[in-house]
């Protein structure tokens, strides 16, 4: 049998000192009815080799972002990830530990959290960031959670140009509290700045703003923190592309309180969608409050520097009912791939990858709108991705692109909106790819 | 020697990456007005590539994992995770999808979740199984939002979820997030569900019970068919934390003994490593009145093609981004094929086998209070050597000096000085024997020198750290000091 040790020999050895006679002996005093009847329908077991020809098999079913051109974004964006990267995250001293609850032999894991905490701050300018979690979209809803624990305000205001699974995900997780949440309508590819502030009241605990947002816009930050801030008690939530921050101002700079977002962009795959993970950063105020672990350094009786699991007294495992999170198990090793990423690109690295996607996406959106039947759907700046207006329907250009070897984007028209494409550009794409993208398109 | 951080090894101007040239010859100022660019660049590393591999691999070095040596980590089932599970990091058709492509360009994947949904289902008796949540908890948020919405939807007036004292820190914090008020009630003398205590505290209000089956002290709830029928009298829903699925592997089915909702951690009972903290998987199964309440999408299937399955009547939404994580499904789907229905029988006997063995040999030693019934994991208390002002904190720490992984300790919180120790089916006698060797010397310490024991570990990257001053001092990022980021403001 694969992956067991003992042989049927030290089974016979093991029950006879345990004091039984045989296996069904450990289990007699469970009740008979209380066992399976009838043989399980699973399918006959496969060797290793058979399994590695069959999953290989399933997995060239697929079309890969390798095979085709892409220019799918929406919240997964293809940038390139060093193999070195890959390399650490495949280490098992990482990726087959548990979580570091033993700190003096979980130094490695511990050092690295730490280190991207340091990271994540530096980022955002925020004080602390927590050691990850499950994606953006959660990260989002329990940034939510914590604003309504720490201000009590029983409105949300939430941009309608967030990410749609981060409103579905919100959507979830506060349905069990009476809390009313207002999605502000978008002007031209931004939030309708003008509506946010008839919407800004006494009861508001959060208001929720993505920049760039799902249209790939740079919100106008500065303005929305002075209509937020005039309010006493609202918490500032801002959800961002941290590769984005290279460029664009920190969040500390608009005065946000709580900083959340999609870190996959950060040396992960894109794995389907899944794993991901979410961050989350705060100010020094609100560090009692916030979900998840955190490390922070400490010493030994020596003196010696070293990593601890902090602040665990927020966390469900000591304070269960009361505790500010459910959270247990995070997205550590996609943690992890972001900091060696973060380490390899540095400080110009990142700074490069942004520019370039920008530089890139930019040109693509040019080359796009002088085609005929296509123009942009609004006139607001923007990083990596754009919307366009397509006089076909996106469905039928994305089939016709398919056949040609081009992931053409994501049809907005499921989102709400018609006739709409969104289209993401990496420092992956080439001129060449998007000359040829835009030749195709064009005919 | 200080072990220093990666910004401490940084030197300006030094590149770890090589990009292309950028071929378009455009300057960001052609598109943003400058006063939405970055004032403080941020301080972040410049280091060589192989300055970012000796360090990554220096510090790994510090960390025990399930390959160097016993893992016994009670509840956290860290058994070994075949290699073959890893083939998923080496196909493009799997880690280079894009969540938004055309269904017809990953049929693949929608076949791998789907037959997993079936699987899982088969093996757990349930209904239809969702993939979609990543963790243990982030199931039972979702375990718990559609106890929620099943009772709002019926009109339900209900306040109350039941749990025994010995359950898991996540099932009342779980439970606190959907506004239920958490009735706990004490575990008998055989640490199992006291059913008097049950009936005394059963109402109309009661929305569910949390159990754990076998329950943290790896007591099997034998009972569980009747506490089902108590919680469904008043309709209440029963939900199974499935952190302990190992032990049933094959025999008993939650579906088959009252259990409406079951999760699964993928990370646990299905092979996939833990990763430090994660990445993990959830999922969870449902009995057939529920199906309509799952998170959407589901996988189905027509005429050969695998497609998403938005339309679910009830459904409480959405729980990730987008379909869970994709690449740990794949993981345990390899597993699981490879195991088929005997092999997980075989899981279930020798992870049982393994514990009784250890419970056994050590019970001398260690007093564990509640063997009756006990599947994959014991819990042993260390009381007995507070007489040598020893704690269980000490007896763990001297574990890590004989290159072990000490076991999950003070919980559950019913046994005083607990030792909750599972060593899983991939387990040897050999290492089961060479533990319980420790074991019995780290008693005789316990007694003839207890300093070595307070003072323990000695052997490790680190001595015993100082939590309290961690929470004093806090100090959660490193501090850059102000020549560094002045020099880099100047960029």
């Amino acid at each position: 049998m694969p992956f067991i040790s003992n042989t049927d020999e030290q089974r016979e050895q093991m029950l006879k000192e345990i004091g039984v006679q045989n296996f069904e002996d450990l289990l007699r005093g469970i009740p008979k009815d209380l066992f399976i009847k009838e043989n399980l329908n699973l399918s006959e077991p496969m060797s290793e080799m058979e399994i590695a020809k069959h999953i290989t098999k399933l997995s060239e079913k697929n079309v890969n972002t390798n095979q085709f051109v892409s220019f799918l974004g929406a919240g997964i964006y293809d940038h390139f990830v060093p193999a070195a990267v890959n390399y650490i995250i495949g280490r098992p001293e990482f990726y087959s530990a548990y979580t570091p609850y033993q700190a003096e032999v979980s130094q490695g894991t511990l050092q690295f959290i730490y280190e991207f905490q340091t990271m994540l701050c530096e980022l955002t300018g925020m004080d602390v960031a927590n050691a990850s979690m499950y994606d953006g979209a959660t990260a989002s809803a329990e940034a939510i959670l914590l604003a309504i624990r720490h201000t009590h305000g029983k409105k949300i205001l939430i941009s309608s140009l967030i990410h749609p699974s981060y409103k579905e995900v919100i959507k979830t997780y506060i349905s069990p509290l009476d809390i009313e949440i207002v999605y502000i309508p978008q002007k031209d590819g931004r939030t309708d700045i003008q509506e946010l502030e008839n919407q800004m009241d006494g009861s508001v605990s959060a208001v929720l703003i993505q920049t760039p947002n799902f249209l790939g816009c740079i919100e106008d930050m500065k303005s929305i923190d002075s209509i937020v801030h005039s309010n006493k008690r609202a918490l500032f939530i801002t959800a961002v592309d941290p590769i984005s921050l290279a460029l664009f101002s920190a969040p500390s700079e608009y005065n946000a309180d709580i900083v959340i977002g999609e870190g996959q962009v950060l040396g992960n795959m894109q794995n389907f969608g899944g794993p991901l993970f979410g961050f989350f950063a705060t100010k020094k105020n609100l560090i009692r409050k916030m979900p998840g672990r955190i490390v922070g350094a400490t010493h030994d009786k020596e003196g010696q520097k070293g990593y601890v699991l902090t602040l665990q007294v927020r966390e469900q495992h000591i304070r269960r009912d009361k505790a500010t999170s459910n959270i247990c198990t995070n997205e550590s090793l996609c943690a992890l791939a972001a900091t060696v990423y973060i380490a390899l690109m540095g400080k110009k690295g990142l700074y490069e990858v942004a520019r370039q996607s920008t530089i890139k996406a930019h040109y693509l959106f040019e080359k796009i709108c002088e085609i005929d039947g296509f123009s942009p759907a609004n006139s607001s700046p923007f990083f990596k991705e754009f919307a366009v207006k397509t006089e076909e329907k996106p469905k039928n250009i994305i089939e016709e692109m398919k056949k040609k070897g081009f992931f053409a984007g994501v049809d907005l028209t499921p989102f709400g909106y018609k006739n709409q494409m969104l289209i993401a550009v990496t420092e992956k794409r080439t001129k060449a790819e998007m000359d040829e993208f835009v030749n195709v398109l064009n005919n | 020697m200080e072990p220093k951080t990666i910004f401490e090894k940084s030197v300006k101007g030094r590149i770890g990456y090589s990009l292309p040239e950028c071929e378009i010859d455009k300057n960001l100022e052609d598109f943003f007005p400058t006063e939405i660019l970055r004032k403080v660049k941020p301080n972040l590393p410049e280091v060589s590539e192989l300055d970012a591999m000796r360090h990554y691999i220096e510090i790994s070095a510090k960390n025990h994992f399930i390959e160097k040596g016993f893992y016994p980590l009670g509840s956290c089932t860290m058994k070994y995770n075949p290699k073959i599970n890893d083939i998923v990091n080496t196909l493009l058709g799997l880690t280079n999808l894009h969540p938004y492509q055309p269904e017809d360009t990953i049929q693949g994947a929608l076949q791998i979740m789907y037959e997993l949904q079936n699987d899982l289902s088969e093996i757990s008796g349930m209904a239809e199984v969702s993939l979609q949540p990543v963790a243990g908890a982030h199931s039972e948020f979702a375990g718990a939002n559609i106890i929620y919405n099943y009772h709002k939807n019926k009109g339900n007036q209900k306040t109350k979820i039941i749990m025994p004292d010995s359950a898991h820190g996540t099932n009342p914090a779980t439970s606190a997030l959907h506004g239920y008020e958490v009735v706990e009630i004490k575990s008998n003398e055989q640490g199992k569900v006291d059913i008097d205590a049950l009936k005394q505290v059963i109402a109309k209000d009661i929305a569910g019970f949390m159990l754990t089956n076998p329950n943290t002290l790896g007591v099997f709830e034998t009972e569980v068919k009747e506490i089902a029928e108590i919680i469904h009298s008043v309709d209440g829903l029963m939900y199974m934390d499935g952190a302990n699925l190992n032990a049933m592997l094959g025999y008993i089915r939650p579906g088959d003994i009252g259990v409406d909702i079951v999760h699964f951690n993928l990370h646990k009972t299905f092979s996939t490593p833990h990763g430090g903290g994660g990445p993990g998987g959830g999922g969870i199964g449902v009995i057939k009145k529920l199906v309509r309440f799952l998170p959407f999408p589901i996988i189905k299937k027509e005429n050969d093609k695998y497609y998403f399955d938005y339309n679910i009547k009830n459904s409480i939404g959405k729980v990730h981004s987008f379909y869970g994580n994709f690449l740990v499904m794949v993981r345990a789907y390899i597993y699981l094929k490879m195991l088929g229905e005997k092999g997980l029988q075989r899981v279930a006997e020798n992870a049982i086998i393994n514990t009784n063995y250890l419970m056994k040999k050590l019970e001398n030693y260690f007093p564990v209070p509640y063997q009756k019934d006990v599947m994959h994991e014991f819990v042993a208390s260390g009381e007995k050597f507070k007489k040598y002002d020893v704690k269980t904190l000490d007896i763990a720490k001297r574990l890590l000096d004989y290159g072990f992984h000490a076991p999950t300790i003070y919980f559950p919180l019913i046994v005083h000085e607990a030792l909750m120790i599972e060593p899983t089916e991939t387990e040897s006698k050999e290492t089961l024997d060479s533990f319980i060797e420790a074991m019995i010397k780290i008693s005789e310490e316990a007694e003839s020198n207890p300093e070595k024991l307070k003072n323990a570990p000695e052997n490790t990257p680190v001595g015993r750290l100082d939590e309290t001053a961690a929470i004093k001092n806090l100090d959660v990022k490193f501090s850059f000091d102000d020549e560094i980021t002045e020099t880099a403001n100047k960029r």
